[in-house]
């Protein structure tokens, strides 16, 4: 615990280039993997599958947004289209009598292929005006989803979703479908942090900086625009369908609306770009913070013998949504990944704060 | 389809989108002075129309007292958004600035609600709803109020941006650090712009929730306010009100001849489309300045 730099030097290329430079930091992350493993024993069945299981899952997608957003920085608010097409077809696949397990590889492969056409959106215009496109693209998206029927599922405009099932094998209890959740956030998650050490990440950042820049260093940045746009829509179609499949239950054409895109792209700022680790604290915030709010607040007005309007009640967890965004973008415009490594940074040299970078 | 209903269209439709110019002057005003997207005009709308309520049904001020004193609420409250919450954000990354707006729409539609409830009210501006005749062509009589302030606050900013204030703006608009050598306030510039922007909102507010009652609907109004803008060109007041006209005529003809081969709601369609189809081909719009980058 105590001046956890000491004793780490690095002497080799291999070495310096590890995914934790830092054995503190891994045994934190292997105590955090240790935690989600075992949640189940842990945390009763209504927290595990209301609680846990969409967190993970959003993190997942969220992540996903991250790499377009935060590693590429490619404005996109159309993201929940994404995830709505890799849903539909993943349900539709599934439907069809195809295995999940590929039912979720068509759904992220349909998803990466509509969402590179949000890239060619990405090669003309950037900024604000590529935000723009993004989201009237997801009000074209919106808007064929709920004028098709045989897209969305009928006159209810909702889609069941067939059972579960790995190899065979139909997952029903809320422990198998929280693993699913578990499984497809961590393979997200090694591969956000991973990131960073292949040339993939390092082009995409070269992008994000300077898209001409890029250029002249000789990375394509068209390319990688469209590599980082159907990247992550493919982590957003999956993303997408897994929630579907272990969460919702049915797909409904709400589900993946435009406030849920900016939800989204709430989340990723919140948690700070190109934050791995804020992605979950910001996916926490936005998706759990609200619904505790309201809570304190209709506890609150009881114990105070208030009288609160239902109304009221009703849209306090909006407006508490629109302030956290607020005071995080106030406090720390790089969000809470940014807060976090500050406190890391500060207690990774705690006695000697002078050897601080 | 014959003539006379196909002017009728044309005629409304060049209401409507002076009704949706009126939204969008507001989204120019900031985006001039600052290069703001303001994200939460919708909500500011809401508030707007909102604070008239409050003042004239709740408080029961007469509406020609209680509109003016909104419009003097809600430009202090523009004001202090921009002190508050923008100006520390400047010179961020544009995701940040778009994604504080944004909070500041959800916040505010939020708290509107939670504060005076969801139902629709109505602002009863005594604008009487009988069809009005001219010639052969319908047409309602509060879309043609609201197509004359539109117009009116148009004349009135022409005329604002030749005063000394005015000026000003125009110079921080034009190149904020040249303003800022020559002495110009430039945060004090942008906190003005938001106010103006606010009063608008307050106008659009009353005029929108007149037509469709004053609910959460009216936030929803940033498309097609944003796809105005856009296409008329983010910093120009001129651009925005012809854009108006022309995507009123657009929408209105165009989903009038659509809707029954997609059966309905081809409204949203159009304008996504419009914008979609004005970024991809000239994404400064019809009047705004192309902006030159260097790497």
């Amino acid at each position: 615990m105590f001046y956890r730099l000491s004793g780490v030097h690095h002497n080799s290329y291999v070495s310096e280039s590890r995914l934790y430079r830092i054995p503190a930091d891994r045994n934190l992350a292997l105590f955090f993997l240790a935690l989600g493993l075992v949640a189940p024993l842990l945390v009763g069945s209504l927290y595990l599958n209301s609680y846990l299981l969409p967190w993970l899952v959003w993190t997942a997608a969220a992540l996903g947004l991250n790499l377009v957003t935060g590693w590429a920085g490619q404005l996109h608010l159309g993201y929940a289209a994404v995830m709505a097409v890799g849903a539909y077809s993943a349900v539709h696949a599934a439907k069809f009598g195809i295995p999940w397990e590929f039912a979720l590889l068509i759904g992220g492969i349909s998803a990466s292929v509509v969402g590179s056409l949000f890239a060619f959106a990405a090669l003309r215009v950037k900024g604000l005006y590529l935000a723009l496109t993004t989201l009237a693209m997801q009000f074209v998206m919106d808007w064929v989803l709920t004028h098709s029927p045989a897209i969305s599922g009928g006159s209810h405009a909702s889609l069941q979703a067939p059972t579960f099932a790995l190899l065979g094998q139909p997952i029903t209890s809320d422990i198998g479908l929280y693993y699913i959740a578990f499984s497809w956030c961590l393979l997200v998650t090694v591969f956000m942090l991973n990131l960073r050490r292949t040339g993939l990440g390092r082009a995409l950042v070269a992008v994000r900086e300077k898209d001409y820049a890029a250029a002249i260093l000789g990375v394509n940045s068209f390319y990688y625009k469209i590599v980082a746009f159907a990247t992550s829509s493919f982590i957003g179609g999956v993303s997408g369908a897994v929630l579907v499949a272990t969460f919702f239950f049915l797909a409904a054409p709400e589900q993946f609306s435009v406030t849920v895109s900016i939800q989204v792209l709430a989340m990723v700022i919140v948690g700070g770009l190109g934050s791995t680790i804020g992605t979950f604290f910001g996916v926490a915030l936005i998706l759990l913070a609200p619904g505790v709010v309201n809570g304190i607040v209709a506890k609150g007005a009881i114990a105070l013998g208030l009288q609160l309007n239902v109304e009221t009640l009703a849209h306090i967890p909006t407006a508490t949504y629109g302030a956290l965004i607020i005071i995080i973008l106030m406090v720390e415009p790089l969000g809470l990944g940014k807060l976090y490594g500050n406190i890391r940074d500060y207690l990774m040299v705690w006695p000697f704060d002078q050897l601080k970078r | 389809m014959d003539l006379i209903l196909l002017a009728e269209l044309a005629v409304n439709g060049v209401l409507t989108g002076l009704l949706y110019s009126l939204f969008a002057i507001g989204l120019v005003l900031i985006y001039k002075a600052s290069s703001v997207p303001n994200l939460s005009q919708g909500g500011l709308t809401m508030a707007g129309a909102y604070v008239v309520l409050a003042l004239a049904h709740d408080m029961g001020l007469p509406l020609w007292v209680a509109i003016p004193l909104a419009a003097v609420v809600m430009f202090v409250f523009g004001m202090g958004i921009e002190r508050v919450a923008l100006r520390r954000l400047a010179g961020r990354p544009v995701v940040m600035i778009l994604m504080m707006t944004l909070g500041i729409d959800i916040f505010l539609r939020g708290t509107t609600l939670a504060i005076w409830g969801g139902t629709s009210r109505s602002v009863d501006l005594g604008v009487s709803y009988e069809p009005l005749f001219v010639g052969d062509i319908l047409v309602s009589r509060i879309h043609l109020l609201g197509a004359a302030v539109a117009i009116l606050l148009f004349v009135v900013f022409v005329l604002f941006f030749r005063t000394r204030l005015g000026i000003r703006l125009r110079a921080i608009a034009d190149d904020y650090m040249a303003s800022w050598s020559v002495g110009i306030s430039v945060e004090r510039g942008v906190g003005l712009s938001w106010g103006l922007a606010s009063i608008v909102a307050v106008s659009a507010g009353i005029i929108w929730g007149e037509i469709q009652g004053v609910d959460q609907s009216l936030s929803l109004l940033l498309l097609k306010g944003l796809t105005v803008a856009v296409l008329g060109g983010l910093d120009s007041i001129f651009g925005a009100v012809l854009a108006g006209i022309i995507l009123g005529i657009i929408e209105n003809v165009g989903s009038a001849y659509l809707d029954p081969f997609v059966g309905g709601g081809s409204r949203d369609l159009i304008m996504a489309a419009v914008l979609i189809l004005t970024v991809m081909l000239r994404p400064h719009g019809l009047f705004g300045r192309t902006d030159i980058e260097r790497v």
